[in-house]
């Protein structure tokens, strides 16, 4: 066919050429064209719902605009277009949204999807139409987005939004236009009594669609089994570009890639659209919404379907609402429910059937067939294949039906792609005509959803190894980072100590914290140490004297370390500013302190060795002793107290950090504390550290002392005095180990309630008032969200302005949280 | 005697000549294929839930490389136990599947808003980052990115992960495969609303 | 109320595996009956016999299998496999050779194979090489065309008894081999002296032809088959003839002679053994026609139509891999069946 057809043939429309091309195979199923045909199309019933889909046509579902309850008018938009494949949804009457919810809609699973659900009020009031006279005058964008806003889709089977069908890329050139107008299936006439009837309309938006596409050739495909519509548009064409082109019966010239060959002998390209090889393709239906559309101003609201099958007793095309229920719709035109054998929607060779009849109609459906079952038997069983071969010979992609049927029914789903499965248009011709009955289309379609399924899964194993990998690195990384972090400390402390080493003087003020705290330390290890002895001594435990030498032992350290601190104070010169801010009162108590400890230390030695000798006044002087450290531990409290009295006052003149300065003197008090709170946490922290060690040390030994003696009673070798002596070793150094244990229970429970007392909380309640403000903060946060589109600017600001104080309430909860826990040298476990 | 020596050198010149054309026709078309374990763990189902036994499907792969079974893989099925197999050249063994799920349903992990207290276990769980959320603040699965492995479940302290069955939707359901030789389904729908 | 429930298409063309199969058994009735008409009641009891024991063994090996065995039954495969074999068989033939040959072509070469659809060979072809093979007296008897044994004579050939009258002769095919070269002698040969090719055998490839027109015109089979198959034998032979004409038989000779026409259209046409593209099935049977006259001139064996189909059966997956149509919206066809 030539490209250029002659002046004259452009001159003299319509002229009829019979197709030079052909395409392959084909079938010539039985018409049951004249059921339907025979008469005018009709208005469809006036249901009592419509139920429409929001996914009635190919692409993104449209997104609704109303709500239930609202009052709607007819054309008024129900949901509008998302995305760039969408198409808009309007009402097909006036009435009222009643519900906006999962229904039945047009699909072969059966499954349900969101509808919006119209109680016409039977008014049919017209909401405001904007016909547009001349689309010339509009230009092409506003065209395009007109059609995308009246919901025009394909009404010929695929619903394929017309909007994106008309939108060119820049340098696309469309040569032919291909009006389609076969309708090859049986039984249906929709198309045939719309262009009988109603050819100028269709005219005329063929012309917009010329418009839109400037193509070089518009030509009209119709079968010759519709002699009628032909004479039509004849008729109308006359004086028009348009060429209509008559081809022969046979089944699927309707299919847009067959009739694309048969019309231009060209093929599209496998896994292309038609648009690349210079073609568009419009069903007849669809020029004649896009006319109702740009020039009378009506969305798509209705379309011809074809009623028919033996079941129904007024077969015909109805103008049906869209959302009509089938149901509504057999009805209206008479159906036989005795009769009824199966239910299509769609024609014979592709529709599918319907599980419920309440599934409205939408912009594809063209056809309902309510047939006897008669008429469409049901199928017999599947025979197994003889590879007769029919099935090649009938498709018309030139496919190898047979080798795909194989390799589907083992799952070898890698051949069946590589003999293009994934070509078949599921005609269904192959199916027709094999003599095994068996369902190939649904083979076909099986497969193809199983590669679908096997690719999305493919992608899917992809991403997550992706995302798993990246978590790993992620990873590696901070790992990394953290092992950095930690030489960096390392290295630093390492410096800070060369440099306190290298410049004492300078360094004076460290190391006379570090020997006080070496003092504190050593006095409340002893302290420790003298109340597990005592503990001890009261439940006549065998390791009293033990500990009691270990309490001895402790406290000369402890002394040790008071002189050494002596010393140091004395010998730094660069703390002259501290030595006169010290009351003489707190020297004088310390001296106490020193003295009843020493007696203290003295009356337990004595008591040491009364015990030893099991002199009978060793309870006297034990209970002296314990005269003697209730006295020191009141001196050491009153130290303790005066020094916290004078903290405040001192802590001006002490070279407090420079950045306090400015700080009110609230906070102040506040940091002060602190400062004095992190010294005894440290104290109580390295006494945990230690108590800890100890235990695990204890522990240790008792375990393998006990293993020994297992092991030697085992082996019997051993005397029975040497067994007696080992046994007595197990148990004492036991009870070490649950003495250090009680001890560092003490501890803990100790600390916990200093947090009380220094906070007035315990720390459960810290704990929960931090959850609490953050819970409000979320939900505040929350909330401010939420309003932000919908209230006003004062709102907003009381909102923000709350939040910030709950942000503030949030971090002091979260900080007095975390300073009591790490105050303490808690460790949370 | 001079014969045979010009026999031996000929036989050996060739032999060198065509030794150096073969060595350097290996390296120079030489065929550049995914190292093996690349191979193994294209074909793994990635959920990286550790049914088998390691930390992911990518030290799997490396394991089976080094001749560990290749049936140990649940998620995958028996699919994969026969890709495997027939990729390796090996036996195809019954999939090692003992106390895992039934593989065939595809499941997704589902926290229980509301009953989430936002210890982050679950985050530090997930082999594919799936789950979002912060310290104290509710978490939630990422549906779309979730393997299905299970691994979230266990950590959580409140119990409040369940894994349910991912729905079949109007964009995954697929047709069924047709009943087969001599055999008739069951072809009947019952009809109440007409 | 309930309705049907089934994917699209919803209509079909109403034909069925069994009617195909009716058809093909129709379609052999003219040879069978020309077959009668020249060798005696034989052939029509061959048919008869080859049928009863298709039919038993099947149903065993259906029940055997599983299977459910009147569903299968229905399909008339094996139907078609005994008449087949049955018509190839010497009319001499008696009811163990029949028996022998329909059990092994049923059992091994198709209930094994996993049934209709799934053998590789032609069952009916298989079950006649085996006889060839393991009986070659009794399967190259034939009795001489036109002297037709009496009922009663047949009937005691099939129960193995051997009748007074010794019935057997030579057939075209085998004179023509012991002659061959010698011009005086062939003109000698009655047997040689029909107006096609041998007298009777003539008329049965005659209507052989016949019935697979019908087969043509019902489209149960395709042209492309039976015209390769035909195309094969004749070619050679012409251009042969043509060169030497004593030493090789004429194309016309080699059409009409022996069991090509009932190769042409009823064997080399089985589908489920064949190659399965139209250019697959169009080099399939023109090898088969060469096959058979390369076999027929220089081979050990008079005919070849068995061995010829035997051996391309073998190939037509090799055909099938390099003969894919191009497919729509492709530019190149696929070759092979892997990726």
């Amino acid at each position: 066919m030539s490209a250029n057809p002659s002046l004259l043939q452009r001159l003299l429309p319509g002229t009829r050429r019979a197709p030079v091309h052909d395409f392959p195979g084909g079938v010539h199923p039985a018409e049951h064209k004249t059921v339907s045909n025979q008469t005018p199309i009709t208005p469809g019933p006036r249901p009592a719902q419509l139920v429409l889909p929001l996914n009635m046509h190919l692409g993104a579902p449209a997104r609704p605009v109303v709500a239930v309850g609202d009052q709607i008018l007819k054309g008024q938009m129900l949901a509008e277009p998302t995305g760039a494949v969408s198409a808009a949804l309007h009402a097909p009457t006036s009435g009222t949204v009643v519900a906006l919810g999962p229904r039945p809609i047009q699909h072969p699973s059966g499954m349900d999807a969101l509808c919006i659900v119209l109680a016409p009020d039977g008014e049919d009031r017209w909401a405001e139409r904007r016909p547009v006279a001349d689309h010339t005058r509009l230009g092409p964008g506003k065209l395009i987005a007109l059609l995308r806003d009246a919901g025009v889709a394909g009404l010929g089977g695929a619903g394929f939004p017309t909007s994106v069908k008309v939108s060119l890329g820049d340098h696309q050139r469309v040569e032919q236009l291909i009006i389609n107008a076969v309708e090859c299936e049986p039984y249906i006439t929709a198309d045939d009594r719309l262009m009988r009837e109603r050819a100028d309309e269709i005219l005329l938006g063929v012309q917009i669609l010329q418009y839109l596409l400037n193509p070089h050739d518009t030509l009209i495909g119709i079968e010759d089994n519709k002699p009628e519509a032909i004479a039509a548009l004849r008729a109308a064409c006359a004086g028009s570009d348009v060429e209509i082109r008559v081809v022969p019966t046979k089944y699927p010239s309707g299919g847009e890639k067959q009739l694309i060959q048969l019309l231009t002998g060209k093929e599209v390209p496998s896994g292309s659209i038609p648009a690349q090889c210079g073609v568009v393709c419009q069903n007849v239906g669809t020029a004649w919404a896009v006319k109702r559309a740009v020039h009378d101003g009506e969305p798509l609201l209705s379309r011809i379907t074809t009623v028919t099958g033996d079941a129904v007793a007024r077969p015909g095309n109805y103008e049906v609402w869209l959302g009509t229920p089938v149901a509504d719709l057999l009805h209206h035109a008479g159906v036989d429910k005795d009769r009824l054998g199966r239910l299509v929607m769609g024609g014979p060779m592709m529709g599918f059937t319907l599980h419920d009849p309440s599934v409205p109609v939408v912009k594809t459906s063209n056809c309902v067939i309510a047939a006897s079952a008669e008429e469409l038997p049901e199928p017999p069983p599947e025979q197994a294949c003889i590879r007769c071969g029919a099935c090649a010979e009938v498709c018309p992609a030139n496919l190898l039906p047979q080798q795909l049927y194989w390799y589907a029914k083992t799952d070898d789903f890698e051949r069946a792609q590589h003999h293009n499965l994934m070509d078949c248009i599921e005609c269904g011709a192959c199916a027709y005509v094999c003599p095994s009955h068996i369902p190939l289309v649904q083979y076909y379609r099986y497969a193809k959803g199983e590669i679908r399924t096997q690719t999305a899964e493919q992608i899917k194993a992809d991403r997550a190894r992706e995302r798993f990998e990246a978590r790993q690195a992620r990873l590696e990384r901070e790992q990394a980072e953290k092992e950095a972090r930690r030489r960096a400390r390392l290295e630093a402390n390492r410096k800070k100590q060369e440099a306190a080493a290298d410049s004492a003087p300078g360094a004076g003020d460290d190391k006379l914290a570090a020997l006080k705290k070496e003092v504190g330390q050593a006095s409340s290890a002893y302290k420790a140490a003298v109340k597990a002895a005592k503990t001890a001594e009261a439940q006549e435990a065998d390791n009293a004297a033990e500990l009691r030498a270990r309490a001895d032992s402790l406290k000369a350290e402890a002394d040790r370390a008071k002189a050494a601190l002596r010393d140091a104070k004395a010998a730094a010169p660069a703390q002259p500013a501290a030595a006169p801010a010290e009351s003489s009162a707190l020297a004088d108590l310390k001296k106490a302190v020193g003295e009843a400890s020493s007696a203290y230390k003295a009356a337990v030695k004595a008591a040491k060795n009364a015990e030893a000798e099991q002199s009978d006044d060793a309870a006297e002087l034990r209970a002296r002793a314990d005269q003697l450290k209730a006295e020191a531990d009141r001196l050491k409290a009153e130290l303790r107290e005066a020094k916290a009295a004078q903290g405040p006052a001192a802590a001006p003149a002490a070279p407090a950090p420079p950045k306090q300065d400015g700080d009110t003197p609230d906070s102040k008090t506040t940091v002060d504390k602190a400062a004095v709170d992190d010294d005894a946490a440290a104290k109580r922290q390295k006494r945990l550290k230690a108590l800890k060690t100890a235990y695990n040390m204890a522990h240790k030994q008792y375990k393998e002392a006990h293993a020994a003696v297992e092991r030697a009673e085992r082996a019997g070798q051993d005397s029975d005095e040497a067994l007696a002596a080992m046994h007595a070793k197990v148990e004492k150094l036991k009870a070490k180990a649950d003495h250090c244990r009680d001890a560092l229970d003490a501890l803990v429970e100790q600390a916990k309630a200093d947090i009380l007392a220094h906070t007035g909380k315990d720390l459960k309640t810290l704990k929960l008032d931090a959850a609490r403000a953050e819970s409000a903060l979320r939900d505040k946060a929350d909330e401010l969200e939420r309003r932000r589109d919908t209230s006003d600017a004062d709102t907003l600001e009381t909102l923000n302005s709350e939040l910030d104080a709950l942000q503030e309430h949030a971090q002091l909860t979260r900080l007095a949280l975390k300073t009591a826990v790490e105050e303490q040298g808690l460790v949370e476990e | 005697m001079t014969t045979v020596l010009i026999a031996i050198a000929a036989l050996l010149g060739l032999a060198a000549l065509f030794g150096a054309v073969l060595g350097y026709a290996s390296e120079k078309f030489k065929v550049e294929g995914d190292p093996i374990v690349e191979q193994i763990d294209a074909l793994l189902p990635q959920t990286q839930c550790g049914q088998c036994g390691h930390p992911g499907c990518r030290p799997y792969a490396e394991a089976i490389a080094e001749g560990e079974e290749h049936n140990r893989c649940p998620p995958g099925g028996d699919t994969t136990v026969e890709a495997l197999a027939d990729l390796l050249g090996r036996e195809v063994l019954p999939l090692d599947n003992e106390g895992a799920e039934d593989a065939s349903v595809e499941r997704v992990a589902y926290i229980r808003e509301d009953e989430c207290i936002g210890c982050t276990k679950c985050i530090q769980a997930c082999p594919v980052d799936a789950i979002v959320g912060a310290a104290k603040q509710m978490h939630t699965v990422i549906a779309d990115e979730c393997t299905g492995c299970d691994l979230c479940v266990d950590p959580c302290p409140v119990d409040c992960i369940d894994m349910i069955e991912r729905p079949v939707t109007l964009a995954t359901w697929t047709w069924d495969r047709p009943a087969g030789i001599g055999r008739r389904p069951e072809q009947r729908i019952e009809v109440v609303n007409l | 109320m309930s309705l049907i429930n089934a994917p699209s298409p919803h209509t079909s063309r109403h034909t069925d595996t069994g009617a195909v199969m009716r058809q093909v058994v129709y379609a052999t009735l003219p040879g069978l009956a020309v077959l009668v008409w020249q060798f005696g009641l034989g052939s029509l009891l061959n048919v008869l016999w080859a049928v009863l024991v298709a039919l038993t063994c099947e149903a065993l090996f259906l029940r055997a299998r599983g299977k459910p065995v009147a569903f299968y039954l229905k399909d008339w495969s094996a139907v078609v496999t005994a008449v087949l074999l049955g018509l190839a068989l010497p009319s001499t033939a008696p009811w163990w050779l029949t028996l022998i040959g329909v059990g092994f072509a049923i059992v091994v070469a198709k209930q094994l194979y996993g049934g209709l659809g799934m053998n590789p060979f032609n069952p009916a072809m298989i079950g006649y090489v085996l006889l060839l093979i393991s009986f070659p007296v009794a399967m190259t008897q034939w009795v001489a065309p036109g002297d037709a044994p009496a009922p009663a004579d047949s009937l005691a050939l099939f129960l193995g008894q051997t009748p007074a009258d010794a019935f057997t002769g030579a057939t075209p095919l085998d004179t023509f081999r012991t002659w061959a070269g010698d011009a005086e002698a062939l003109a000698g040969r009655d047997i040689l002296a029909g107006r096609l090719a041998g007298p009777g055998w003539e008329a049965v490839n005659l209507a052989f032809l016949l019935g697979g027109l019908y087969l043509l015109a019902r489209r149960i089979i395709t042209w492309q088959i039976p015209v390769a198959f035909l195309a094969g034998l004749a070619l050679p032979a012409l251009i042969a003839h043509q060169v030497d004409a004593a030493r090789f038989a004429g194309p016309l000779f080699h059409l009409f002679s022996g069991g090509a026409m009932l190769g042409a259209f009823f064997i080399a046409t089985d589908p489920v053994s064949a190659a399965t593209s139209r250019l697959g099935r169009f080099i399939y049977a023109l090898l088969i026609g060469l096959l058979i006259w390369v076999i027929r001139t220089f081979g050990g064996y008079p005919d070849a139509v068995a061995f010829a189909v035997l051996l391309l059966n073998l190939a037509a997956p090799f055909i099938d891999y390099y003969t894919q149509p191009r497919a729509y919206g492709h530019r190149k066809a696929n070759k092979g069946a892997n990726p």
